[in-house]
């Protein structure tokens, strides 16, 4: 119809191999990290004495962020893990980025790859706070929220275990990756479509002024997709926040 | 009208069974995506309308009240996500 094929989902997320499996998305991760690392050695060779402007303004703009959604989700003892987070939040951030950036396009976090090694990262790491701190006594808590009945253990248990254990990595990497994936294949879809409509053959009159319509929305999408990118690697950073929060902390919050 | 009518008389009618399956796979992955996105469309239409009734009401917790709707919505939405990445892989 119209002449709009399509492609099939391999085309839209692959991409040829630079050397061995390295492609651009790889290089996108590196590129990722590098200018992160970059841009915080940057801002931390600045005189702190003066007042910050430039870099430094916006590391520390970012690091008060950061640390304002510690202190909301884990407390002030959680202050230690201010860089850690930041690393996580600005990695993620930047690899969000690339799916609006013009010949880049592509949004790294948009293969399944990073987010389920960054989740993998962040679940053995809420699981060894939560042994460091509450030792065996973790999994109890976990397991079992205080108060349950005898007769309900071992149906709590069975879902606090499958909703802390199994699918809570999951869902956090499937977040990320899903609503990158989406915003990917929506810009795909209207430029496809606006494209097709301006190069019609048939009713020209009709199709091609059409093709201002998803254009329009291109654009509106491209805009939403700063915001998604922005919000997603919030939303993984501030999940993180919370797991930590709960390991460290032996009341029980329900999540999943 | 012309140029719609077009658009359906161009549609090939499907001869195989592979085709059959393909256009079964493509329908339910359209009815898969539309269905999950139904709860969780609701669900975060009520979380964010109540956080900002309690923003309204008590605009001094508006900070804690942004960072707790944003939890709400992510556990919400990750429901419709679950939805996409089905659709995905029933239209591959």
């Amino acid at each position: 119809m119209l002449g709009l094929e399509f492609p099939q989902i391999n085309e839209v997320i692959r991409w040829q191999n630079i050397f061995g499996s390295f492609n651009k998305i790889a290089l996108m991760a590196c590129a990722a990290a590098v200018i992160g690392i970059g841009v915080f050695l940057l801002a931390g060779n600045k005189d702190p004495l003066k007042a910050p402007k430039g870099i430094r303004n916006l590391a520390e703009t970012i690091v008060e962020f950061i640390e304002d959604t510690i202190m909301q989700t884990i407390g002030k003892d959680g202050l230690v893990w201010t860089p850690w987070i930041l690393s996580l939040f600005v990695f993620v951030y930047l690899c969000n980025v690339p799916g609006i950036i013009p010949i880049l396009q592509m949004p790294v976090t948009a293969r399944m790859a990073l987010p389920l090694f960054l989740a993998v990262v962040v679940w053995i790491v809420y699981i060894a706070v939560g042994l460091r701190h509450q030792k065996a006594g973790y999994f109890k808590h976990m397991l079992w929220p205080p108060g349950v009945p005898v007769a309900m253990k071992p149906l709590v248990g069975l879902i606090e275990f499958a909703s802390n254990i199994i699918l809570r990595p999951f869902s956090l990497a499937i977040r990320l990756f899903a609503n990158m994936l989406a915003g990917h294949m929506l810009l795909v879809t209207f430029s496809l479509l606006s494209a097709a409509l301006f190069q019609a053959h048939t009713n020209k009159f009709l199709l091609v002024p059409m093709g201002i319509l998803p254009l329009f929305m291109l654009i509106f999408l491209t805009a939403f997709e700063v915001l998604v990118g922005f919000l997603q690697a919030y939303i993984f950073m501030i999940l993180t926040c919370v797991y930590i929060g709960q390991s460290r902390h032996s009341e029980h919050a329900e999540a999943h | 009208m012309e140029a719609l009518s077009r658009l359906i008389s161009d549609t090939k009618p499907i001869q195989t069974p592979d085709e059959a399956k393909k256009a079964a796979a493509a329908i339910g992955a359209g009815f898969a995506y539309g269905l999950a996105a139904i709860g969780p469309g609701i669900g975060i239409g009520y979380v964010v309308g109540k956080a900002i009734e309690a923003m309204a009401r008590q605009p001094e917790a508006a900070g804690m009240v942004r960072t707790t709707m944003f939890l709400g919505i992510a556990f919400t939405e990750a429901l419709a996500l679950i939805g996409f990445v089905v659709f995905i892989l029933l239209g591959l």
